[in-house]
């Protein structure tokens, strides 16, 4: 039977060729940290990270991921449960009001980082969060997590001080 | 989403002998999975080329840039080999869609579908590109045929696109704020013996804009506005605004 491995586990997909990835993540597996808002590939709640590249999970089959590693928002934080830090920040940044966009907006502060590094600007933030709406917040204490973020993951180590701006 | 056969293909060869019946090539997902969704497309096979291997390859070779179809749009944009042959265009792939859709999205996808308001069939009409198949190649004047269309036969698949290697190129998109495909979208090559200018978003299809190649070549006054007679017009932007903004466009890459 194929395989994923979902947040670190490998995970036996049992589904029919045209399961999607959210579905398959929050029915099958019970990982409902995933959302789906727009479910027409506009909105980015569905974003997870795809061998550690944010996709959006209402726009993938499960079988595309086959043999690949999958992360959603449940598998962020440590195992002693200590935050990413990229969640870390939104926390510290009140980066969030109701919460519905704030799994996807992690996913994709991730992305801006690792491309970005840790000093991306106001203006690359906003301009790289297209894929991304959020109804609540006027984004504005979201693109500052997300900076936030960036800088904590380079502290942490995760990301090289200075990263490539093009991608 | 109607439930179908999925085929994981090893070669190219294999991927097309699988295509029979009601079938369709799947390469990143993000126009075919929507359509799919939304109960556009039906299909009975989908033959998913991301197991095919070595068709996401990227280099130059003699006068032209070859980029494989399964080729992702944040890979072009990336590439050291399409930046320093063609800087636009791994400008234009970075314009396309969103972070998460270009980490998806694949040219061979993109230039298969055809859509009137993308990005990358304005670069292979100004590029003077081929698009090199299964069963052979097609000039890239005669390949995009109108909204949607293409020269494509049924299981006929995209392998790679070459770009002629031009002294200059750029692409000026003014993209509709929520989709991010083009309004209007101008891309203008200069080569030594030629200047190719196309337009997509403005028309019904993708189009070649004589009128300022004409006066790109002989250094006069650039057209104010695009005269077509396929103008497209929809709830986001009439003919006349349309047509105006490519003209805008137009002077922005002629600039660049
Ligand atoms: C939110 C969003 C925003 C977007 N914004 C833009 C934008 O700004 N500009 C833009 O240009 N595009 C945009 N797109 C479209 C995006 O670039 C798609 O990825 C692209 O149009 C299709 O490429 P794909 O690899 O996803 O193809 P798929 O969806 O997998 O396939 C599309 C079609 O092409 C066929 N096909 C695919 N590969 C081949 C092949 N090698 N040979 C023959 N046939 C093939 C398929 O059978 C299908 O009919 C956007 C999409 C989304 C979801
Ligand atoms: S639910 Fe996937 S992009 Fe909106
Ligand atoms: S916090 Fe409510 S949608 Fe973003």
């Amino acid at each position: 039977m194929p395989e994923v491995i979902v947040n670190g586990q490998p995970r036996a997909a049992d589904v029919l060729p045209h399961t999607l990835m959210v579905a398959w993540l929050r029915d099958g597996l019970g990982l409902t940290g995933t959302h789906i808002g727009c479910n027409t590939s506009q909105c980015g709640a569905c974003n997870i990270l795809l061998d550690g590249v944010p996709v959006k999970a209402c726009t993938l089959l499960v079988a595309q991921a086959e043999g690949h590693e999958v992360t959603t928002i449940e598998g962020l934080a440590g195992a002693d449960g200590q935050l990413h830090p990229m969640q870390e920040a939104f926390r510290a940044a009140h980066g969030l009001q109701c919460g519905f966009c704030t799994p996807g907006m992690v996913m994709a502060g991730i992305g801006i980082a690792m491309r970005h590094g840790p000093d991306v600007s106001a203006e690359t933030v906003r301009h790289e969060l297209e894929g991304n709406l959020c109804r609540c917040t006027g984004y504005q204490n979201i693109v500052a997590a997300i900076r936030a973020g960036a800088r904590a993951m380079a502290a942490a180590g995760l990301i090289a001080e200075t990263a490539d701006a093009a991608l | 989403m109607q439930p179908f056969e999925l085929i994981r293909p090893a070669s190219v060869a294999e991927a097309t002998a699988a295509f029979r019946g009601d079938a369709a090539f799947l390469a990143g997902g993000h126009t075919l999975i929507p359509a799919m969704k939304s109960g556009l497309r039906a299909v009975e096979r989908l033959i998913d080329l991301g197991s095919v291997p070595g068709l996401a390859a990227i280099g130059v070779e003699s006068d032209r840039l070859w980029i494989g179809a399964m080729a992702r749009h944040a890979g072009v944009a990336g590439s050291p080999v399409v930046r320093s042959a063609i800087p636009g265009l791994a400008r234009l792939a970075a314009g396309i869609g969103d972070p998460q859709v270009r980490a998806r999205g694949t040219i061979g996808g993109s230039v298969a579908n055809n859509d009137p308001a993308a990005d990358y069939p304005a670069a292979l009409l100004a590029l003077d590109g081929i698009v090199e198949t299964s069963r052979g190649t097609h000039a890239a004047d005669d390949f995009f045929q109108g909204m949607f269309a293409t020269a494509l036969a049924d299981g006929e698949l995209i392998t790679r696109i070459g770009l002629r290697l031009p002294d200059r190129f750029a692409y000026a998109k003014f993209p509709h704020p929520a989709s991010r495909y083009a309004l209007a979208g101008v891309a203008v090559a200069r080569f030594a013996d030629a200047v190719r200018v196309a337009v997509t978003g403005a028309t019904t299809g993708v189009v070649r804009w004589q009128a300022a190649e004409a006066a790109l070549a002989a250094g006069g006054p650039l057209p104010e506005a695009l005269d077509h007679p396929d103008l497209a017009a929809d709830l986001h932007a009439d003919a006349d605004y349309r047509a105006h903004l490519a003209g805008v466009m137009l002077r922005r890459a002629a600039a660049a």
